[in-house]
């Protein structure tokens, strides 16, 4: 691109910056570091929270045995295909909905009425419905990631300036061409944050939904960890969430960057 | 297109003779009126646009002017009378292509698509837009900045976008909704003069909208002066000033001052009538 020089950072904002991610760096390793050294002094109990070290010494066996990287590649999965199967209806509904007052009128109460709904009370209407299997899991992800993500696409497309669609009118933009030139693209940064927060109630939902009827997956891990009293597994497992959490929203805001190269801070 | 052109250029006469003569008008308007609820917007407008003549509407905020525009840009519908704009028949281009006021390019195309963006819709050939956008960002002086984003842009290129879009989908008609009222008087006057050179490459019939007396002077060939609310042809005002224009030299010329002076003096009493209908609406509100 031709764009470094527009926007050449001023050095003031770098350091500031570069200053913001050593502290963002730095207080978690503080963190494990005090936590460490209350576990080694038996500050705090042990059986319920072991020190970092021991922690990781399981980790490290668990991915030598192969049975971490299967269990997060599994909820990775049925993460990626719950996000696919709720979040492409809510993107074509939340901006038909956003686009025509008609087809708004006609969604807003039902979406309105059930967004409330606990989602994880539904995991047994979730497993009646779909089994044991994948499909209840996948499911509870889809459930998850549709609500956040149609209600900002409705928000996002009623948002965009007026203007633009009477362009869209004034240029003879078809209906197809007004959702792909205009609908989708101005509505864009807001569907985003629509996937952020769905993706990370997909998480959470995913988590619940593998610690009842399943046989695999993080969920199921930290569950059998509970029954088998392995406290240092269980928090292997609630570390990978974690760290899934987070690797998701750097790449999320990284996907953001590439694909809304027009959006300013 | 440039034989046209070329004919046009080379007629040093005033305009009134190149126009007048011919055989039926551009846009007829007949009775146009626009009612919202109890309040009339436009009220039994009636005129002749004769091909290729940059039509001027002034009046004071909120005479209707934007509106009549928006019904000539098929954005809004009339409640009353017809608009007939004449389109030869074997004719493929667009009817209109309007220039809007303020922030109208979309920020998330960059400047090349944006400009592309009439052709693209009407699925015009690869080669004729990659002519086209080329010829009017050149034109426009934004062919460096093809690949940027308008939030890269200034206020005044952003407007220039706008321009070079509407030239590139070549309509049968442009509309232009005071296009640069949010630009500081600089370059409003460096895109003034920018509109009139790439407008004489093909001398379009122009509807313009503003409500600066000297911009209307400067760029028309007639203004028709609107009356404060409801909206109504108060006069028609003919601009015998030569082509092409130089935006500085207008401004020593005493026609030029004349005129500014005599549709001055036709809107003053509108400009204060609309602003009382505005206090009193204040008071009664």
């Amino acid at each position: 691109m031709t764009t470094q020089t527009i926007a050449a950072p001023k050095s003031f904002s770098v350091s500031v910056r570069t200053r913001e991610r050593i502290l963002g760096i730095a207080s978690p390793i503080a963190l494990l570091a005090v936590w460490e050294l209350a576990a080694r002094l038996h500050i705090i109990d042990t059986r319920f929270f072991p020190a970092p070290s021991s922690i990781i010494a399981v980790m490290i066996d668990m991915l030598r045995s192969g049975e971490l990287v299967g269990h997060t590649l599994v909820s990775l999965r049925r993460l990626a295909l719950g996000t696919l199967i709720g979040g492409v209806p809510a993107l074509v509904l939340g901006i038909a909905m956003g686009l025509n007052r008609w087809v708004r009128a006609a969604f807003d109460p039902i979406v309105a009425a059930t967004y409330p709904i606990p989602k994880s009370a539904i995991l047994p209407l979730a497993l009646l419905i779909f089994g044991l299997g994948e499909g209840s899991k996948i499911f509870m992800v889809a459930v998850g990631v549709f609500f956040p993500v149609v209600i900002n696409a409705t928000t996002g497309v009623l948002e965009i300036n007026r203007i633009y669609l009477d362009v869209g009118r004034n240029y003879k933009a078809s209906r197809w061409n007004t959702f792909w030139t205009i609908a989708l693209p101005g509505a864009l940064p807001v569907i985003m944050t629509g996937f952020k927060l769905g993706i990370g109630i997909g998480l959470v939902l995913i988590a619940i939904a593998e610690m009842i009827g399943a046989k695999s997956g993080l969920g199921f891990m930290i569950w059998t960890a509970w029954e088998t009293f392995s406290v240092e597994q269980m928090y292997v497992g609630l570390f990978m969430i974690a760290i899934i959490g987070f690797v998701l929203t750097v790449a999320l805001n990284e996907l953001e960057r590439v694909i809304i190269p027009w959006k300013t801070d | 297109m440039s034989s046209s052109a070329t004919n046009l250029r080379g007629a040093a006469t005033p305009q009134s003779t190149a126009r007048g003569k011919a055989a039926r008008p551009a846009i007829r308007i007949a009775g146009l009126a626009k009612r919202f609820g109890a309040l009339t917007a436009i009220d039994n407008v009636s005129v002749d646009i004769e091909p290729g003549e940059f039509f001027i509407i002034v009046g004071p905020s909120g005479c209707g002017k934007t509106t009549m525009l928006r019904i000539l840009a098929g954005l809004e519908t009339a409640t009353a009378g017809t608009i007939d704009i004449d389109i030869p028949a074997n004719s493929t281009r667009p009817e209109n292509s309007m220039i809007f006021q303020g922030d109208s390019i979309f920020p998330w195309m960059t400047v090349w698509n944006n400009a592309a963006y009439g052709l693209r819709m009407r699925h015009a050939p690869d080669a004729v837009i990659k002519e086209r956008v080329g010829h009017y960002l050149e034109a426009t002086g934004l062919m460096r900045f093809a690949d940027y984003y308008p939030h890269q842009l200034s206020g005044g290129m952003k407007q220039r976008v706008s321009i070079a879009r509407a030239f590139a989908n070549d309509p049968e008609i442009l509309l232009m909704d005071e296009p640069f009222s949010a630009l500081d008087a600089q370059n409003k006057l460096l895109l003034q003069e920018e509109l009139l050179r790439i407008w004489d490459e093909q001398k379009k019939t122009v509807v313009f909208i503003t409500h600066s007396v000297d911009e209307a002077v400067a760029l028309g060939d007639r203004i028709m002066v609107m009356t404060a609310q409801p909206g109504r042809v108060k006069s028609l005002v003919e601009v015998p000033l030569a082509r092409p224009r130089n935006m500085i030299e207008l401004q020593k010329a005493p026609e030029f001052g004349e005129l500014v002076h005599r549709i001055w003096s036709e809107l003053r009493d509108e400009v204060k009538r609309a602003r009382d209908q505005e206090e009193d609406r204040d008071v009664s509100s």
